[in-house]
């Protein structure tokens, strides 16, 4: 079992999202980057896999030189190399683009990569990598088994889900419940140290190009019902809110 | 210069935000110049279809195959691309759903498309294609420029104001060529949840988090939702103690709602569950805690308990 997966160095859940250089940039200052979430999901899935089957797992991330610590990570819980395409993702086709390119050099089973990245949300790369090396994509895949050649899963679809079979390779996104968040260890954090790392550079060119970035209005000062005049809500969201 | 709009079909009826993107496809069609025409895929009556009209669309092209019963991202993208050459198509527009993202992401691949995801306005044209998108699940925009010939948008839920005609459109029977790899994939169960009202659609939600206390207490939750005409839905630990299903879940890593009206119950409002709402038109929070850092991101707020509170809502809510 040969399986590609694809992460991105994205700000912590938690972090406070603000702009610079007159709202084009995001603010670096102060955030910090962790595994997407998603692809967290992906990568442990992804190892769960190669422990039960054998077999390797690539690390691949489109992303600048300060996503290096995402990428020992990965390969601390478990990853055995990693590829980086030194650039900055900020365009889906262009994005695509890169995985699919180093995809085609390999045979890999499974691209494996979380459902959509937490910062730009479009759920589409997988998709396009699919359509890019001619193969399946499906995502987001919430359970995921081998058979032989065979891959059984469980896709989320509104309001329930599906059970899917269908032949490798295949391209996945992915989300919980997958496979459990997995945790470095000491041994993996000083193994990670010296598992090959690969940069490469990009190809081709962006098909979007962001211009600014604008912040939420600041919400008004929430309008407070004392609890035993907890009826009064109906007619407000009905008459004041319209939205009954 | 002609618009394509990718609809989904759900038990015979064209999806309530489908029709949302019909309307704002016609908008961009208008804004160009040009025309709209609507691709729906699957089992529907022609006066079904016939209702896109009422939202701005005059032609309608009915892929239905019986090989299209489910949901069948590569088969369906391949159905879109022979739509978008038929009609010489340059701008796509779909509603963002988990098909729709990956039809629309195949068809990118196809197409050299740009892609843009969770559109929240009209486009602007007054110099090149801008479109504005959410980011950061919710909690900035961008404003980003298409450059190449093919656009491809999906929009989130209330990216446009609609308003219905009451016209009808014309249904046209489309049958593409199909390739046997198209179904490579092969969907072997479906299970999906009785309730009728899907989240993602849903225009009102009524939301309760570990406040709740037990997945035996949620009758109350589901009362004020059957009296609303509103979906349910729930925070992470509730899913994550398996209290109520997965696709229930909404907030940072599961579903993104931007309904008219979110009504959340014994939810203290971490960030990763504000990220998932923060569009909502109108927040509701009830909670028995004042601090509850939820009370910052609402519209109304009521300190108290649930319990109590949910019942006389529902009450309420009959009275009207």
């Amino acid at each position: 079992m040969k399986i590609l997966v694809c992460v991105t160095s994205v700000p912590d859940t938690t972090a406070k999202i603000s702009f610079t250089d007159g709202d084009t940039k995001f603010n670096k200052a102060g955030v910090t980057y962790i595994t997407g979430p998603y692809d967290d999901y992906a990568l442990s899935r992804a190892v769960e896999l190669k422990e039960k089957l054998g077999g390797t797992v690539t690390v691949l991330n489109v992303g600048e030189a300060d996503s290096e610590q995402v990428i020992r990570k990965c390969l601390a819980i478990g990853a055995d190399d990693a590829i980086r395409v030194n650039c900055e993702p900020k365009d889906s086709y262009f994005t695509a683009t890169q995985i699919a390119t180093i995809a085609a050099q390999e045979n890999y089973d499974l691209i494996l990569m979380g459902r959509e990245s937490i910062d730009f949300n479009s759920g589409v790369v997988h998709g396009l990598v699919g359509e890019m090396l001619g193969i399946p994509s499906l995502s987001p895949v919430m359970k995921l088994e081998i058979d032989g050649t065979t891959a059984k899963m469980t896709r989320e679809i509104e309001g329930g889900k599906e059970d899917i079979e269908a032949s490798l390779p295949l391209v996945l996104g992915c989300q919980e419940p997958i496979a459990e968040w997995k945790i470095p260890n000491m041994r993996g954090i000083m193994t990670a140290r010296t598992k090959p790392l690969k940069v490469v550079e990009p190809v081709g060119e962006d098909l979007t190009v962001t211009e600014k970035f604008t912040l939420p209005a600041p919400k008004g000062a929430c309008k407070m019902i004392a609890a035993e005049n907890a009826e009064e809500l109906i007619a407000l969201l009905r008459t004041e809110a319209k939205v009954l | 210069m002609s618009v394509i709009i990718f609809t989904e079909i759900d038990n015979g009826a064209l999806k309530k935000s489908s029709l949302e993107a019909v309307y704002y496809g016609v908008e961009v069609a208008k804004m160009k110049g040009s025309t709209a025409t609507v691709l729906a895929i699957g089992e529907a009556s022609e006066a079904e279809l016939a209702k896109a009209g009422s939202f701005g669309a005059t032609k309608v092209l009915h892929a239905n195959d019986a090989r299209l019963a489910t949901g069948n991202i590569q088969a369906y993208s391949d159905v879109l691309a022979s739509a978008v050459a038929q009609e010489g198509s340059e701008v796509v527009i779909l509603a963002k759903s988990s098909l729709g993202d990956a039809v629309a992401a195949r068809l990118a691949g196809k197409l050299k498309a740009s892609i843009v995801s969770n559109v929240t306005e009209l486009p602007d044209l007054s110099g090149g294609f801008k479109v504005t998108r959410s980011i950061y699940t919710g909690k900035a925009f961008a404003t980003v420029e298409m450059k190449s010939d093919k656009k491809i948008i999906a929009i989130k839920k209330n990216a446009v104001s609609v308003v219905e005609s009451g016209a009808s459109a014309s249904v046209e029977s489309f049958s593409p060529a199909l390739k046997d790899s198209d179904f490579a994939v092969k969907v072997t169960g479906t299970h999906k949840a009785s309730s009728s009202i899907s989240l993602p659609e849903a225009d009102l939600v009524v939301s309760a988090g570990r406040g709740l206390k037990g997945p035996e207490n949620w009758g109350i939750v589901e009362d004020l939702a059957n009296a609303l005409g509103a979906a349910t839905a729930c925070s992470k630990p509730v899913s994550d103690l398996d209290w109520r299903p997965h696709h229930e879940h909404v907030g940072q890593t599961g579903i993104k709602v931007s309904p008219n009206l979110y009504i959340a119950a014994g939810i203290s409002g971490a960030i990763q569950h504000l990220a998932g709402v923060n569009s909502s038109k109108v927040i509701v929070v009830i909670n028995k805690d004042p601090e509850a850092p939820f009370f910052k991101a609402a519209d109304y707020g009521i300190v108290g308990d649930v319990f109590d509170i949910l019942p006389r809502l529902t009450k309420a809510v009959k009275a009207l």
